[in-house]
């Protein structure tokens, strides 16, 4: 298999393979949280439930202080490593190319170095975060073969990403195609493991809302 | 003896200067990655070689390998050294036809057993395909080159029809079309891509061949390093317009205009390794990125079939599009119900549920 | 606790886990990346630093039963174990066992107050508390409840009260009121606007309480009564995480108010209470009530807003307050007590983390009533400690009999001197003299 060979596997039959497990599986996801459904609340409503709910879907992006005060390595390099990446993934023209190709949306990019200089933020929080889960007790603590394996699937992309941007990967075709592949692995395990989060946060922030809301409280 | 003469008196008698002589010596060093200090003797190596017997075999080909070498405007010193090899089988170049033409190939092969060069240009049916979608005097492709290679000292594939299989080849590849490097095992095999590939990069070939009697360094592809080793995009003149992100969207807006990179236009450029770049075209005056038009990556293999033209590089090559709708369709609908089962699963636990009470409780201190 | 000796089983247990997974708990489960957030938001986890009291790790075996009868994935994850299980000759091991509810008893009641402080910092939105709720009820049927909530629980059903206090007790009480105010105490008075309920600890701990309310409710002309059938307010059924020992005890109050025909149940200064009757016993008893449920402080406010509430001279010393975690954040009473505050207090100076921030007690969800957990419950109120430190109050203000008991318990385990204060007693210490207000 020549390194063209192996490029054309990962943009032609394994994208569609990886595309196709994504939006079977997230869909499964979504729909069997959704259609569980929630009993009826007989207890009178002292508040809304949609307009917290959404508020909420918003507030969590902001920590509260006490948070934020107690947790500062988590937020800021938390926040800033998901910024890069959600960034890197929609702003980068290539990026925005592929997804205008695949879903007819196209939005406009942002200058290469920008997406360069995230790209690099974003693989030094990734690292700093995989320290902190070895070294913070509590992270140790809940952390899973899984959580590593999630820390990996990330990481990758960002990398061969980066690696390929800049060339060091020899010919480039291999180093596209581990990039895409790397993508593809991350879109193939998404809806089985925590990274559903990207999806289901949305969800679980909404109800966390709704259900305080309901009470009076914006939560 | 036209065969006795040697380059050097060949290059003389057509007025081909010592400085100019030199100045070509210097730029294939440079080719070839070697120091400045070496063109010297590659000068003094092609004034002595002999003109080396080559055997050009012509199979499923357009003809525009052949085009690029011969059409160029001016003499220049590459297309004197294309004069002064012994061409001595080519169908579309030479005069004689039929059987004389056959006997022609058959005879150098025989004179010079085990030192010709064969050079193919075009893709051949594989050895399990219709030979007859290929023929020359009745005889198969595959059974000419076969025969031709068994005495030759190396064979230069010339495009990337001879290379990869080039348009042949293609999806869905009618004639079962295979390249020249997956028949031959046995001899050393050189790709000279490119569709059609630089002129320059087929003489330097030869030059170092003449020069120093071995055959270039080779890439994963068997492409002569020296000529392949480095992208488009890492050469490309409109290289900062990528790094600045600047980007012509439509063949006729400001950014064409202005000459920003054609990425988003579809350009392969990162991915093909090749010398437009730098050696350019028609005797240097521009090449594709030059005149506004992507790189298609004609000199890597299946560029046909590695995505659109106009599609950036980044685009796949399926259609996920259609796909996401049906897997998202056939999820939502396996999502719900699997939902309306576990519900019905909560259902059913509420019918079963067994009433806490005090004095159940109370059993348990 | 040994099993089979009793009516309730692992099976019990996973059924009721069954009956409570619901939309909120799949999302909330799918959700969490393990960024261990939740601890620095648990007073348990916070003054510990034990890692297991992380808030989500709580719900670990609830997660598990989740996953694996919820999920699709799940399922084939199952299917495929068994598989591989079956081809070994070996038997599949449970998912969830005895030991392992056994384990986890501690973690979801020695070391969780219920206090939602964790459900409002979570970066993906995880409603922790809505499950760890949950997660008792299957606690409760599958026979891991601790036994100082099962006795409370038993109490409070067959006595009426949590500590087993009697309606002679309280009777006692009343007459002491009466003799000490001159006011009536108005008893299973038909019609009345306002059905006043108790909690036995406030009963026993505070009896100023009812003397405050009966002259606050003379002063603003409040029409009330207390029911001799229904005097406790307290829920054991929400803090052992029953429903059905909470339906058995909410139905009581219902009963009685909807005999005497009142327009409106005030819970006490009690946090669970209030939550029990406002938010939880409709859902209990699976209908709407005829009336409405105030918490003291709400009604209070109230008539402040009216104008009936008249008073003079204001507190001159340093005041702060606690909120009681099931009145602030989990009912969104925050600002009613504030505006009370201002009416009688000069120098008030709030916690930094108060309202839907501030920090529990540590007392909470039934972990004052769990003996075992009498080390954990006074290290979590070392957070509260060190808020309180913050500020340097000379007294306390809370409006949870519970919560009052915590601070007093443990403000004086340190040896500080600030006194904690219930605020329905501040605002009667200060109501104008009946007959100066009507001359005015």
């Amino acid at each position: 298999m020549t390194s063209m060979d192996f490029l054309l596997f990962a943009k032609g039959p394994m994208f569609s393979i990886a595309v196709a497990i994504f939006a079977l599986g997230i869909l499964v996801r979504l729909f069997e949280i959704l259609a569980l459904g929630r009993a009826h609340n007989y207890a009178a409503a002292r508040g809304n439930e949609i307009i917290p709910g959404l508020k909420t879907v918003y507030r969590r992006f902001n920590p509260d202080p006490g948070t934020f005060k107690r947790s500062t390595f988590d937020v800021v390099v938390g926040t800033l490593w998901h910024v890069g990446f959600v960034i890197v993934l929609l702003l980068f023209i290539p990026h925005i190319e592929l997804i205008e190709s695949t879903l007819g949306l196209g939005w406009p990019g942002l200058p290469n170095p920008i997406v360069d200089a995230l790209t690099a933020i974003t693989l030094l929080g990734l690292v700093a975060v995989l320290i902190h889960r070895f070294k913070h007790p509590v992270k140790r603590f809940l952390s899973t073969r899984e959580d590593y394996l999630i820390w990996l699937v990330t990481f990758l992309p960002v990398l061969t990403g980066y690696l390929a941007y800049h060339r060091l990967i020899n010919p480039y075709p291999l180093a596209l195609g581990l990039h895409i592949l790397a993508a593809e692995i991350f879109l193939i395990v998404l809806p089985f493991t925590k990274l559903t989060h990207i999806f289901t946060a949305f969800l679980a922030r909404y109800y966390n809302g709704a259900i305080f809301g309901r009470k009076g409280i914006q939560s | 003896m036209a065969t006795s003469k040697t380059l050097g008196e060949s290059l003389r008698q057509h007025g081909v200067s010592r400085r100019g002589f030199l100045k070509f010596c210097a730029a294939t060093a440079s080719m070839m990655a070697l120091p400045p200090t070496m063109a010297p003797a590659i000068a003094k190596a092609l004034e002595q070689a002999r003109r080396p017997s080559v055997i050009w075999l012509s199979f499923q080909e357009c003809t525009g390998c052949t085009e690029s070498l011969t059409r160029s405007f001016s003499p220049t010193v590459e297309n004197l050294i294309f004069d002064v090899i012994s061409l001595d089988y080519h169908h579309t170049l030479q005069a004689a036809a039929g059987d004389a033409a056959e006997h022609a190939r058959e005879q150098a092969m025989t004179l010079n057993a085990g030192e010709y060069l064969v050079v193919v240009d075009g893709s051949l049916p594989g050895p399990r395909a219709n030979p007859g979608y290929s023929t020359i005097a009745g005889i198969s492709n595959y059974e000419m080159l076969m025969e031709t290679i068994e005495g030759a000292a190396a064979v230069v594939a010339v495009g990337t029809c001879a290379a990869f299989g080039g348009l042949p080849k293609a999806n869905p590849n009618p004639t079962g079309a295979v390249s020249v490097q997956d028949l031959v095992k046995h001899k050393p095999v050189i790709n000279v891509s490119g569709c059609p590939p630089v002129p320059m990069v087929i003489t330097g070939v030869l030059a170092q061949f003449l020069t120093f009697g071995t055959l270039p360094e080779l890439d994963e592809h068997g492409r002569p390093r020296a000529f392949f080793g480095q992208s488009i995009h890492d050469r490309c003149y409109r290289r900062p317009f990528y790094d600045k992100g600047r980007f012509a969207e439509t063949f006729d807006d400001e950014g064409a205009k202005a000459g920003w990179c054609l990425y988003r236009l579809g350009c392969k450029g990162p991915m093909t390794y090749n010398a437009c770049a730098t050696m350019k075209w028609n005797g240097g005056t521009s090449w594709p990125i030059e005149a506004g038009y992507p790189c298609l990556g004609c000199s890597e293999p299946d560029f046909w079939d590695a995505g659109r033209f106009y599609k950036s590089l980044s685009v796949p090559t399926g259609a996920p599009g259609d796909l996401l709708v049906t897997a998202g369709a056939v999820g939502a609908a396996v999502g719900v119900g699997a939902g309306l089962m576990s519900r019905q699963q909560s259902k059913h636990a509420v019918e079963r549920h067994d009433t806490v009470t005090a004095d159940q409780l109370e059993e348990t201190l | 606790m040994t099993q089979a000796a009793n009516s309730f089983s692992l099976e019990r247990g996973l059924n009721a886990w069954r009956e409570e997974i619901d939309a909120p708990v799949a999302a909330f489960f799918s959700s969490c990346v393990h960024c261990g957030l939740c601890a620095q938001a648990c007073p348990f986890y916070v003054e510990t630093e034990d890692p297991q009291y992380t808030p989500i790790h709580k719900l670990e075996p609830l997660r598990l039963l989740w996953e694996q009868e919820y999920t699709v994935w799940g399922k084939l994850k199952k299917l495929a174990r068994d598989r591989i299980d079956a081809k070994l000759g070996r038997a599949s091991k449970p998912l969830i066992t005895d030991e392992m509810l056994a384990q986890w008893e501690p973690l979801l009641y020695d070391s969780c107050s219920m206090c939602g402080r964790c459900s409002m910092v979570c970066p993906v939105g995880n409603d922790i508390h809505y499950m760890i709720r949950k997660a008792r009820e299957g606690m409760v049927a599958s026979g891991h409840a601790p036994e100082g909530l099962v006795a409370a629980s038993v109490r409070a059903v067959n006595t009426g009260s949590p500590m087993g206090l009697q309606w002679k007790t309280l009777d006692v009480q009343i007459k002491h009121v009466e003799t000490a105010t001159g006011l009536e105490v108005p008893i299973d008075r038909e019609q009345a606007d306002y059905l006043v309920l108790l909690s036995s600890m406030e009963i026993i701990n505070f009896p100023e309480y009812l003397e405050a309310l009966t002259k606050i409710f003379a002063h603003a002309d409040v029409s009330w009564t207390l029911s001799k059938d229904c005097f406790e307010a307290t829920n054991a059924g929400i803090q052992i995480g029953s429903k059905d020992i909470a339906a058995t005890l909410v139905q009581r109050v219902v009963d009685a108010a909807e005999q005497l025909k009142v327009k409106y149940v005030i819970s006490p200064e009690c946090g669970h209470a209030y939550t029990a009757i406002r938010w939880e016993g409709p859902n209990a008893i699976k209908r709407a009530y005829p009336f409405k449920v105030y918490h003291i402080i709400e009604v209070l406010d109230q008539l402040r807003a009216d104008g009936r509430l008249k008073t003079e001279g204001k507190e001159m010393d340093r005041l702060s307050m606690h909120d009681p975690c099931n009145l602030a954040r989990k009912s969104g009473v925050v600002q009613q007590q504030r505006r009370l505050m201002d009416l009688v207090a000069d120098d008030f100076v709030d916690l930094k983390e108060h309202g839907e921030f501030q920090w529990c007690c540590g007392a909470g969800g039934g972990v004052s009533s769990n003996e075992r957990a009498e080390p954990l419950k006074l290290a979590a109120f070392k957070r509260k400690k060190a808020q309180i430190e913050e500020v340097e109050p000379e007294r306390m203000v809370t409006m949870c009999a519970t919560c009052r008991t915590q601070l007093e318990e443990g403000l004086e385990e340190f040896s500080m001197d600030i006194p904690v204060v219930g605020l329905t007693e501040m605002i009667a210490d200060h109501l104008v003299e009946k007959e100066k207000a009507e001359q005015s």
